[in-house]
């Protein structure tokens, strides 16, 4: 079994990584009923004896006597993290394994990156290498922020190559928040695009989020519980964005509702790693399956059901229901429109009593709208989980390859043309050391490049499906 | 005489485990439908083959498994110790903690060489155990990276290490609707690299164990402990003891010794009869089929109609690559029962199928920066394609 670390930063993605292990410690508490230390819960816990002084204190196997989440918690500022270390989930983070600092990055990309890169890295270093040092054999390194900042987007990034120079055998898992058109930060068209660089060229695998679409199931899910259908009612426990359980908030703040589907995606993407299940699914297969040009790297995710409803007797219609719903757009993460785009591979990830005929029913049946690029016309992978998350009786995370990212990486490159154009608090970036308005040209044309193999692969769309000569063979 | 089995990757694992279950069933089966002493020469048979004995009497399968990460073993472990009735050798296990990621170049160039030295010992350990050593069972998937690329890389190493024992792979061939998007690099892969080391390749299609489970047993909900039930029952009826053609009085005693390798006359000697192009191309060639009957009345069974020589091709006559074994002992409580093992033009769709699916991906790239980063490149790819265009080819000819 293998172990991941999780390493949160700036105020989005230590937001998101507490909620991630609020849930975490939940599903391995409702899977682990007599709280033996085991290998699932070992993939992102470590057990500790806190009567030893020092480091010395892992236990590896036997009681829990204490987990400690393996996770590098880093902000420019003290708020978030002081919160955390404040809030119920104290005792769950080392308070070794954190970077602060007062001043903030001032939504700078520049500032997080160079700056704060340059003062940090020995420290990150260090931090890192022995959250790695603690685990058995480490596969993942998964990280959380946001693009539009300046911790998230700046020194974010800025980890993910030293994470390839230090860790080359460990993926990179990155969940990146973007930022909407709304955006109030004025510059996150900037720190995006100097971000995407980074993503395209050190990230293994990018799973864009969008604020919109998390609002919009939000949104979505409140009026089914305000709605007060005849006869059902929701399952507590079930909502993807509560947090109603075992940790008792105060007051339930702004964005975690938004922050724990983000978490739940994180839980299921790891879920066929962790528990058993008739085919499973780790994480360096993700990798393998999805990504088949090494630039190509961003997948789409869909997460079902956002809630469940209190009739305990599943029927087949409402397993094909679950397929059904992770194919609309309402249960995406990110806007975007795969069924008018092209998928280029696409990983069912279930988890529940789902068996492989209830998987096949429903690929058969999905097939036809879905259009899959030439070579790779049946490029399913799929796993089976046995066990379901918290409150429900199954669910299913969606992640697709497809083209339909391209629309919003393009977005992104206009927003940021409108404001380079006019030079709009350039100044902010260029008085940093090391930064350069060549930075800036060379950042935007990687992405441009990612936008043209994206457009290539979509030209081939409308071009018939036709077999390849081959070999002949003289006998 | 003895048949280790050689357990790999999740899939190798929880089939293999149906299929001990399935042996050890059968064999202690009360309505064996014949005399007591018949029952008992078939169970002390069966014993022999597939299992070895421990000092509290409880039967420990003769097999090893492997897998590269531990959650599949461990299951597997426990389900057989549950059961109460026979179980696994605790160090008979090899286990990594990470696994292959669905990459053939992982689970063959990383993992084989790797650990070669450790799975080697543990079957030597295995082998030891053996009266005398019949062969070798190894039952893998071709779509993922562990039963495949590291299944590759064993079977070759046996062919190396036992070249005198033979030496039969369970392949899995995955559902066409895919499970793992490289499964059909991992398929050419696989297929190519076997051909070259192992004696025989016994093929189960997950499409068609499936409809059997949907069409003949209608099983609503099929799970892929159903398909693995199907497979291993298959598989026992076929592997069980039954009495060679001479009517000896002893159970046959090489089960895998059926004569696998029949090859065509070579190029350039003249053909029995040529190809004859207006021969039609639906019907289903064989070199060679072997049934196997068990139950009732098997010594009065009509099988003229396997002995009809347009069933096999021009240059083999029927006496050559036809042959019966039977046993009246009643496998699995069926009165009768019936197994055809076949080499034929059977899987020659399947096989073109696939290499032409892979076949489209490569022109494109896609996927091989996976695969050249652990040392297979695109020359190991064309070499794979090419050996198995000649054998589509030739059982084209057929």
């Amino acid at each position: 079994m293998t172990q991941s670390v999780v390493v949160q930063v700036g105020q989005c993605g230590n937001q998101i990584g507490c909620c991630f292990w609020d849930l975490a410690l939940r599903e391995h508490a409702a899977v682990n009923q007599q709280g033996i230390y085991d290998e699932a819960i070992s993939s992102f816990f470590r057990n500790v004896d806190t009567r030893v002084v020092g480091d010395g204190g892992s236990i590896s196997k036997g009681k829990i006597c204490s987990l400690k989440a393996r996770a590098v918690l880093i902000d420019m500022e003290e708020g978030v993290v002081n919160e955390i270390l404040q809030g119920p989930l104290r005792d769950v983070f080392d308070s070794k394994q954190l970077i602060t600092d007062i001043s903030g990055s001032g939504n700078n990309w520049a500032v997080g990156h160079k700056v704060f890169g340059s003062l940090y890295r020995e420290q990150i270093l260090e931090k890192l290498r022995k959250s790695a040092e603690h685990c058995d054999c480490l596969q993942c390194f998964f990280i959380i922020h946001s693009m539009g900042g300046g911790t998230g987007s700046g020194l974010g990034t800025f980890l993910l190559k030293v994470l390839e120079d230090e860790f080359p055998e460990v993926y990179r898992f990155v969940t990146s928040v973007y930022p909407s058109a709304e955006d109030d930060v004025i510059t996150s068209p900037y720190n995006s695009i100097l971000a995407m660089k980074e993503l395209n060229e050190h990230a293994d695998c990018v799973l864009p989020i969008d604020n919109q679409s998390l609002f919009d199931i939000i949104s979505k899910i409140d009026l089914m519980v305000n709605s007060g259908k005849l006869g059902t009612t929701i399952k507590a426990k079930s909502l993807v964005t509560s947090s109603a359980g075992a940790v008792k908030k105060r007051h339930q703040k702004p964005f975690d509702a938004m922050n724990n589907i983000v978490a739940n995606l994180l839980l299921n993407l790891t879920s066929s790693a962790r528990f058993e299940g008739s085919l499973n699914m780790d994480l360096n297969e993700i990798s393998m399956n999805l990504v088949p040009f090494p630039q190509l790297h961003y997948l789409v995710s869909s997460l079902t059901p956002l809630y469940t409803l209190a009739d305990v007797n599943i029927p087949t219609r409402r397993l094909d229901q679950m397929f059904s719903d992770a194919f609309s757009k309402d249960h995406q993460l990110i806007r975007a429109d795969p069924k008018h785009s092209l998928y280029l591979a696409c990983a069912l990830m279930v988890r529940g009593n789902v068996q492989v005929s209830d998987l096949r029913r429903n690929i058969e049946r999905l097939k036809p709208s879905l259009r899959f690029i030439s070579w790779n016309q049946e490029g399913w992978k799929t796993s089976l989980c046995s066990v379901p998350p918290v409150g429900h009786s199954h669910s299913l995370l969606a992640l697709a390859n497809n083209t339909c990212v391209k629309p919003t990486f393009m977005e992104l490159r206009d927003r940021f043309t409108r404001l380079y154009k006019k030079k709009a608090h350039l100044h902010h970036y260029l008085q940093i050391e090391g930064m350069e308005e060549s930075c800036f040209m060379e950042a935007v044309s990687s992405l441009s490049r990612l936008i043209e193999e994206y457009n290539q692969l979509d030209a081939t769309k409308s071009m018939p499906v036709e077999d390849l000569p081959r070999l002949s063979i003289a006998m | 005489m003895s048949v280790v089995t050689v357990q790999l990757g999740q899939c190798g694992n929880q089939i293999g485990f149906e299929v001990f279950d399935a042996l050890y069933s059968d064999s202690h089966c009360p309505q064996g439908l014949c005399s007591k002493r018949e029952n008992e020469a078939y169970q002390a048979s069966s014993k022999e083959r597939f299992f070895s004995e421990e000092e509290n009497g409880v039967p420990i399968a003769r097999a090893v498994l492997v897998d590269m990460e531990p959650k599949v073993i461990n299951q597997t472990l426990s389900k057989a110790a549950q059961s109460g009735q026979w179980k696994y050798a605790q160090h008979s296990c090899f286990c990594q903690k990470e696994g292959s990621g669905n990459n053939w170049a992982y689970g063959y160039s990383v993992h084989g060489p790797r650990h070669e030295e450790s799975i080697m010992n543990l079957i030597q350990k295995e082998v030891e155990k053996c009266d005398s050593l019949s062969g070798f069972f190894i039952i893998m998937s071709m779509a993922g990276g562990t039963g495949s690329g590291l299944g590759a890389f064993v079977t070759q190493n046996l062919q190396d290490q036992y070249s005198n024992s033979l030496k039969m792979n369970q392949i899995i061939w995955p559902y066409g609707t895919g499970e793992v998007i490289v499964q059909n690099y991992n398929s050419v892969l696989t297929l190519s690299h076997l051909y070259r080391s192992s004696d025989a390749l016994l093929v189960h299609e997950n499409d068609a164990v499936h409809k059997i489970c949907a069409k003949l047993m209608n099983i609503k909900q099929i799970s892929f402990s159903d398909i693995n039930q199907v497979l291993a029952h298959q598989l026992g009826s076929v592997f069980q003891p039954t009495y060679s053609v001479e009517g000896s009085c002893h159970y046959r005693r090489n089960p895998l010794g059926i004569n696998w390798q029949i090859r065509p006359p070579l190029p350039g000697l003249p053909t029995l009869g040529k190809v004859s192009l207006n021969r039609e191309l639906h019907f289903n060639t064989s070199i060679a089929n072997l049934v196997i009957l068990r139950g009732k009345d098997v010594h009065s069974a009509d099988l003229g109609g396997f002995k009809d020589p347009a069933l096999y091709t021009s240059w083999l006559e029927p006496i050559d690559a036809f042959n019966v074994w039977k046993t009246q002992r009643a496998f699995s409580k069926y009165e009768k029962s019936a197994a055809l093992v076949s080499n034929s033009q059977f899987l020659l769709k399947p096989l073109d199928t696939i290499v032409g699916k892979a076949w489209n991906m490569f022109a494109s790239k896609a996927y091989i920066h996976q695969y050249t980063k652990f040392g297979i490149e695109e020359e190991d790819f064309l070499d794979s394609f090419t050996l198995l265009e000649q054998v589509v080819a030739s059982y084209c000819n057929l």
